[in-house]
C-alpha cells in the first residue's frame, strides 16, 4: 500500500472529515432559512477532492463545480471564510457577493466554482497554457460531473488541451445523477465517461472515487505523466453524492434503499478508517480527535458567520472592473 | 374562467396546445426528471413544474431530456423548426442563453431574412429569468434586452396567469422564434384564465390601470413592484398609468406614447442593469417621439451597472423596488 506518512494519512483524514461535517452542518442550517440561494453538497465525494488536491502546491489551478465546498476546502480555503460567504457576509471569502456557488480564492489556486455546468473546462486549459508558459511542471485542473461531460466546452477544452499539449488535467466525478437524471440516460457513453477524453487522444486513468488511496494513487500516476510535460491527462472516478441535487431535492429519482446502501457500503471515510487501522498505521482515537477538532471548527465558522455583518448596501457596484473611470 | 397560477396556466396550454397539433415537441433538461433512474421517468416531472405530465401523455417523441448541452437543445429547436415541426425547448435558467447564444442569434434569428423570407422557424424557447432569490450573478438575469436587440426574435413576458396563456398560444400558433421569459418569483401569481381558445397578439400592451398624471411602463417582476407602488401613489391622490409591455419585441409604441401624450411624465422600471437596457430605449423612444409633450425628464428605475450579488441586502439593493418606484414618480411630479 501507498507511502503515505503518519503526518500526511492524518491531514487526508482531517480535510476529509472537514468536509463531511461542514457539509452535514450546512444540510441542518438551510433548513433554519438563513441561508438563501441554491447550495449542492459535495458529502459523499470527499475522497475525489483530497486524494487529488492533498497531491497540489498552490500553484497548481483548480477549477471547480456548482459542488465545489469539497474542492475548495481540499485545495485550502479558510473554511471560515467559506461559511461566512456562504451566509453571504461582508467577510466572506468572496464579500459575500458569491454564496455557495461562485466560491473562489485566487490565493490559494481556487480559480472559482461555476455556476455554469461546462464553464469551468475551458478554463483549466487557460490555466495549464499558463503553467507551460512558466515552464515550472505545474498543472491545470478542471473537476466536471458526469453532467458537465455533455457540455460542448468540455469536449472543446479537451480537443485544445490536446492539440496544445497543455498541462490540463481533466477530472470527471461521475456520481451517476446530473440532477434527476441518470448517466445512463444522459451519457452516450455512460459505461465509460474516461473513454471520451481517450477519443480525443489523452491518456486516462480510473479509480474508485469512494476510495482515497485508490483515487490517490491513480492519480499519483496520472500527475506524473502531466508534470513530465506529456500533455493533458484525464481520470474517471466512480463516486456517490449523499444529499440531493440542491439541498431541498425530494430525490423521487432514487431507488428505495439506495441512500443507506451508499452510506453503508461507499462511504470514503468509513473506507478510509478501515484500512488505516487494519493496517496499524492510525488509530482510532487519532481520528476521533480530529473529529472533534473539525466538529469545534465548524461550530466557531457557523457561530462567527451567523453573527457576521452583513455587506454595506453602498457597494453593491464596486469591483465591476480593476479600473473604471 | 378557471382561477391558477402562472405555472399551471403554462403547463395546461402546453399540454392543450401539443394535443391540438402534432407538430409540437418540448425538449429542456429535466423537463421530464428521472430518466435512467430508479424512480423512472416523470419521478421529477420538470423542475419548474410546468412540464410534469407530458412525457406520460405525449410520449418521448415530443417531449424530450436532453444532456447538460444548451448549444445543442437551442440548436435541434431550430433544426426542428426548419424541419417543419414546432420545438418548445427550455432553458432551466435563461442565463444559459449565454451557453447557446450563437444558435439564437446567429441562427434561429436570422433564417428567414437570410433565405430571403422562403423560411419560417417557429421555436418558442420558454425560459426562467429573474432576480429576488439570491440565485447570485449567474443564475438571476433578466437577459430580456439582449434578445429584443435582435432583430428576427419575438421576446415575450407573460406577468398573470392569463397573459401567461394567451402568449404561449399565440407564440405556439405563429411562425416565428418567440423567446418566452417566465420569472421565477411569479410562478406562483393566481389569476383567472379564460377557457378555450385564447390568444393575445404581440405587441398590445396591458393598461393595468389608468391615473392620468405619471405613466409607468414596466415588464416582468417590475409591473408587481409598479403597482405596489401606485397604490401607495393612489393614497396620495397620485394616478398612475401602468403600463404592462406584455412583449417587448414587437413593442407598442402607441400604448407608451399615446400615455405619455397625457401625462407628460415618464418612469421606466426594468430588472436590468441600465446600459442599453429596455429602459434607455424607451426612454429613447419617448424623447425622440414625445419630446413636446414632456415636463419632466424621463426616470429610468433600473439595476446597477454590476452583476447580480449573492448577499440578500446587496441583491435588495440591486434590484429596483416599490419605493424606488415611488420616489421616481414624486420626483417626475415635483420637476419644475
Ligand atoms: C449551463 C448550465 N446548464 C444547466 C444548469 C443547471 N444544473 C446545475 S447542476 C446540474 C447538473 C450537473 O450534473 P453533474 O455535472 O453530473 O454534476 P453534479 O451535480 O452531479 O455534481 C444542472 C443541470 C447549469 N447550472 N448550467
Ligand atoms: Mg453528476
Amino acid at each position: 500500500m501507498l507511502q503515505l506518512g503518519h503526518d500526511q494519512l492524518l491531514g487526508a483524514y482531517r480535510r476529509m472529515s472537514t468536509i463531511r461535517a461542514f457539509e452535514e452542518r450546512l444540510h441542518d442550517e438551510i433548513k433554519t432559512g438563513e441561508i438563501g440561494g441554491f447550495t449542492h453538497l459535495y458529502a459523499g465525494q470527499e475522497a475525489v477532492a483530497v486524494g487529488i488536491c492533498d497531491q497540489l502546491t498552490v500553484d497548481d489551478k483548480i477549477v471547480s463545480t456548482h459542488r465545489g465546498h469539497g474542492h475548495c476546502i481540499a485545495k485550502g480555503c479558510d473554511v471560515k471564510g467559506m461559511m461566512l460567504e456562504i451566509y453571504g457576509k461582508a467577510d466572506g471569502l468572496c464579500k459575500g457577493r458569491a454564496g455557495s456557488m461562485h466560491i473562489a480564492d485566487l490565493e490559494v489556486g481556487m480559480l472559482g466554482a461555476n455556476g455554469i455546468v461546462g464553464g469551468g473546462a475551458p478554463q483549466a486549459v487557460g490555466a495549464a497554457l499558463a503553467a507551460k508558459m512558466d515552464g515550472k511542471g505545474r498543472v491545470g485542473i478542471a473537476f466536471s460531473g458526469d453532467g458537465a461531460c455533455n457540455q460542448g466546452t468540455t469536449f472543446e477544452a479537451m480537443n485544445l488541451a490536446v492539440v496544445t499539449k497543455a498541462p490540463a488535467i481533466f477530472v470527471f466525478e461521475n456520481n451517476h445523477y446530473s440532477e434527476h437524471t441518470g448517466v445512463d440516460y444522459a451519457v452516450g457513453t455512460a459505461k465509460d465517461i474516461a473513454s471520451r477524453a481517450e477519443a480525443f487522444g489523452m491518456k486516462v486513468w480510473r479509480a474508485n472515487g469512494c476510495d482515497f488511496f485508490d483515487t490517490f494513487e491513480q492519480f499519483r500516476d496520472l500527475l506524473e505523466y502531466v508534470r513530465a510535460g506529456n500533455g493533458p491527462a484525464a481520470i474517471e472516478l466512480d463516486t456517490e453524492r449523499f444529499y440531493g441535487h440542491f439541498e431541498g431535492d425530494p430525490q423521487r429519482y432514487r431507488g428505495s434503499g439506495e441512500l443507506d446502501r451508499i452510506r453503508e457500503e461507499r462511504d470514503c471515510l468509513k473506507a478510509f478508517r478501515k484500512v488505516v487501522t487494519d493496517a496499524a498505521l492510525l488509530t482510532d482515537a487519532e481520528m476521533d480527535a480530529i473529529d472533534d477538532e473539525v466538529r469545534i471548527l465548524i461550530d466557531e465558522a457557523v457561530a462567527q458567520a451567523r453573527a457576521g455583518a452583513d455587506p454595506d448596501p453602498a457597494t453593491v457596484a464596486d469591483d465591476v472592473y480593476a479600473e473604471y473611470y | 374562467m378557471a382561477v391558477m397560477n402562472i405555472r399551471e396556466a403554462i403547463l395546461r396550454t402546453l399540454h392543450d396546445e401539443m394535443e391540438r397539433d402534432g407538430d409540437i415537441l418540448v425538449l429542456g433538461e429535466d423537463v421530464v426528471g428521472g430518466n435512467g433512474t430508479a424512480g423512472g421517468p416523470e419521478a421529477i416531472g420538470g423542475i419548474w413544474g410546468t412540464t410534469g405530465g407530458l412525457w406520460e401523455k405525449f410520449g418521448p417523441n415530443r417531449v424530450i431530456d436532453t444532456p447538460i448541452s444548451e448549444s445543442a437543445i437551442i440548436g435541434a429547436a431550430a433544426g426542428a423548426a426548419l424541419a417543419g415541426k414546432r420545438p418548445v425547448a427550455e432553458l432551466m435558467f435563461a442565463d444559459f442563453v449565454g451557453v447557446s447564444l450563437d444558435q439564437l442569434w446567429n441562427q434561429m434569428a436570422k433564417f428567414r431574412y437570410m433565405f430571403g423570407g422562403k423560411t419560417k422557424c417557429p421555436a418558442v424557447v420558454r425560459m426562467v429569468y429573474g432576480a429576488g432569490m439570491q440565485t447570485a450573478a449567474q443564475h438571476s438575469q433578466s437577459v430580456y434586452a439582449l434578445l429584443t436587440a435582435m432583430p428576427g426574435l419575438k421576446v415575450v413576458l407573460p406577468t398573470t396567469p392569463a397573459d401567461a396563456k394567451g402568449l404561449l398560444t399565440e407564440a405556439l400558433r405563429g411562425d416565428d422564434p418567440v423567446m418566452f421569459f417566465e420569472h421565477k418569483a411569479l410562478y406562483g401569481v393566481k389569476g383567472e384564465v379564460p377557457d378555450g381558445d385564447y390568444r393575445i397578439p404581440f405587441g398590445q400592451a396591458r393598461m393595468v390601470r389608468e391615473g392620468g398624471d405619471v405613466t409607468v411602463v414596466a415588464c416582468g417582476r417590475m409591473v408587481n413592484f409598479s403597482e405596489k407602488a401606485a397604490d401607495k401613489l393612489a393614497a396620495d391622490g397620485i394616478g398612475v398609468d401602468l403600463i404592462d409591455l406584455r412583449t417587448t419585441s414587437p413593442l407598442d409604441e402607441d400604448a407608451i406614447l399615446d400615455s405619455v401624450e397625457q401625462t407628460g411624465r415618464l418612469v421606466v422600471v426594468d430588472e436590468s442593469p441600465p446600459r442599453c437596457s429596455l429602459a434607455a430605449d424607451i426612454a429613447a423612444l419617448v424623447a425622440t417621439r414625445a419630446f413636446t409633450s414632456l415636463k419632466a425628464p424621463p426616470e429610468m428605475i433600473t439595476g446597477p451597472h454590476a452583476p447580480i450579488p449573492f448577499s440578500r441586502v446587496l441583491e435588495r439593493a440591486w434590484l429596483p423596488s416599490p419605493q424606488t418606484i415611488e420616489g421616481a414618480v414624486r420626483r417626475t411630479l415635483a420637476f419644475r
